[in-house]
């Protein structure tokens, strides 16, 4: 109860006219303009409480009158701009590779989709532009270990290779003739000599010769009494000079005794079939797209 | 105040300042009624995280993968939390349920990004390639700033108290069975052995992932253990099951 409201002295500022024991209370209110910006906040909080979700009740929540939600725009987001590209997802759904690849708007549309869809999930493993790397397969040429035509790289993309969980993944093991001793070391070493003469650069004739009969007993059924390969197992080509994990003689010896199972993840459980479709379109252009 | 004479009235503060045990009284009320306002809405969590089928605890190997995810401080580069936004649903899947973190003691939701989200890392890459990129992230991806943790595939995993993990998991209030912390140490291990009897693990654990991840079949690493989380993360809901309504809160 103010009763004596009067100038103090030494600072100039009002007294409330509290007065304890001879010690007076000085009257400092808060600056207007906080004042106003504090009653302001005060009217947007009572207006957000009543258009935004924002009280708890237990079991549920007000939920506003906007009945707002992040998960509803999210939706709303991700419909507005599958419509915007609608002519073009319906148009790409429906065709075939060929269809896609010989219509220029439709083939520069599925190359751009790919082209991000590949960055995201693909370029971990095969690197940018499908440079590949030791053990993934570089994409961007025309050798190609289950098959390069467009069907086929979709087929590949779809249920990944040796895939733990697509009962339709592509599917083939080499045995591993080291471990299992299905091949003395000597044998190894006699047929990796053999191999490297696919490519004129055996350095024991001996040896490759031994090892002819070690490879048609042991590897001509996947790949080839030349080692032309045979795509319907992903059995590697080996009378080229591309190799997935090295061609020099050590990882030779090192892959027939070990053998090799790349994994590759299936993407059909994962993208939506359009982006998979992309993809398919992309990769297939990097290299000279095998009809 | 020492003037005056007038008998305060109900709203007058002066009531309030000569009253000590009113104004403990109400000093008190003030205060219980800010930590109410905080405190209510946690009782009422369970009812904020949505009913969906699939996830599961961790399974003991994928736990420990969990602590060293922890202890090496992934969360402080990798988020675990796909927000409700349509770059991030683009990116990297399904925007995060809560559900989907509701075992997680704690939660590694992080909040910075210098690496890629990881809530939905599980089965984008293989095996081998994840054992390749933690040994060396340079060997696969040239241009990553990760740190390698090479070190992760020499080190046995220290597992011997994995029962005692699972009951103080247990405590804090992850549904472990009996059966489950009984096998702790059996499913810990057969884990890690694809030719081995898997049965019981699958059964208590569906969907873990059976790998002898490292390519080391004598020993259990830390290696097994993180890349074993590292590929269940974000696989346990089956989000064709559901439709966007069912997750309306």
């Amino acid at each position: 109860m103010p009763t004596k409201v009067e100038k103090d002295s030494l600072s100039g500022v009002d007294t409330t006219g509290h007065e304890w024991d001879g010690i007076q209370e000085l009257n400092n209110p808060l600056p207007k303009w906080w004042l106003y910006v504090f009653y302001v906040c005060v009217a947007f909080s009572l207006g957000y409480w009543v258009l935004y979700p924002a009280i708890p009740l237990g079991k549920s929540y007000t939920g506003g009158i906007l009945g707002y939600s992040q998960r509803d725009v999210v939706l709303a987001d991700i419909a507005t701009a599958r419509a915007a590209q609608g002519a073009y997802r319906a148009k790409i759904d429906k065709a075939s590779f060929e269809q896609i690849e010989a219509d220029p708007d439709l083939l520069s549309f599925a190359i751009a989709g790919g082209r991000s869809a590949f960055a995201e999930n693909c370029s971990a493993c095969h690197g940018a532009g499908g440079a590949g790397g030791k053990g993934y397969p570089t994409l961007a040429d025309d050798d190609w270990l289950w098959g390069g035509k467009a069907d086929d790289i979709h087929t590949t993309l779809l249920h990944g290779i040796r895939s733990p969980v697509d009962g339709d993944t592509r599917l083939s093991e080499m045995p591993k003739f080291g471990v299992d001793k299905l091949l003395t070391a000597v044998q190894i070493d006699e047929v990796a000599e053999y191999v490297l003469s696919f490519t004129g650069r055996d350095t024991n004739k001996a040896a490759s010769k031994n090892g002819e009969a070690v490879f048609t007993e042991n590897c001509v059924a996947c790949h080839g009494e030349k080692g032309e390969g045979m795509r319907e197992v992903g059995a590697p080509r080996l009378n080229d000079n591309i190799w997935l994990y090295g061609g020099d003689k050590k990882t030779l010896v090192e892959t027939i005794t070990y053998a090799r199972a790349g994994v590759m993840p299936a993407w059909g459980s994962r993208l939506d079939p359009i982006t998979v479709k992309q993809l398919a379109v992309y990769v297939h252009t990097l290299g000279g797209g095998e009809k | 105040m020492a003037t005056s004479n007038k008998k305060p009235g109900l709203f007058d503060h002066g009531l309030i300042e000569k009253n000590v045990t009113l104004m403990m009284v109400l000093i008190l009320l003030t205060v219980s009624i800010g930590g109410l306002v905080e405190i209510i809405p946690l009782f009422t969590i369970e009812s904020t995280i949505e009913k969906v089928q699939g996830v599961r605890p961790y399974s003991p190997l994928e736990q420990f993968g969990r602590n060293i995810y922890v202890r090496e401080g992934c969360y402080n580069c990798h988020s675990q939390q796909i927000r409700p936004f349509r770059d991030e649903a683009e990116r990297y899947g399904h925007y995060s349920l809560a559900a989907e973190s509701m075992y997680d003691h704690p939660f590694q939701w992080s909040s910075k990004r210098t690496g890629p989200d990881l809530a939905r890392v599980g089965g984008k890459y293989s095996d081998a390639w994840q054992v390749a990129h933690l040994i060396d992230p340079r060997a696969v991806v040239p241009e990553s700033i990760m740190p390698g943790y090479a070190f992760l595939a020499t080190r046995p995993l220290k597992a011997a108290d994995v029962k005692e993990h699972l009951k103080t998991l247990k405590i804090v209030g992850v549904p472990y069975t009996d059966e489950q912390v009984e096998n702790a140490a059996k499913d810990l291990e057969v884990q890690t052995r694809p030719d081995g009897d898997t049965a019981g693990l699958l059964a208590r654990y569906p969907k873990a992932v059976v790998s002898n991840f490292d390519g080391d079949t004598k020993v259990v690493t830390e290696m097994d253990a993180l890349v074993a989380y590292l590929q269940m993360l974000g696989t346990l809901v089956d989000f064709t099951k559901y439709q966007p309504a069912d997750f309306k809160q």
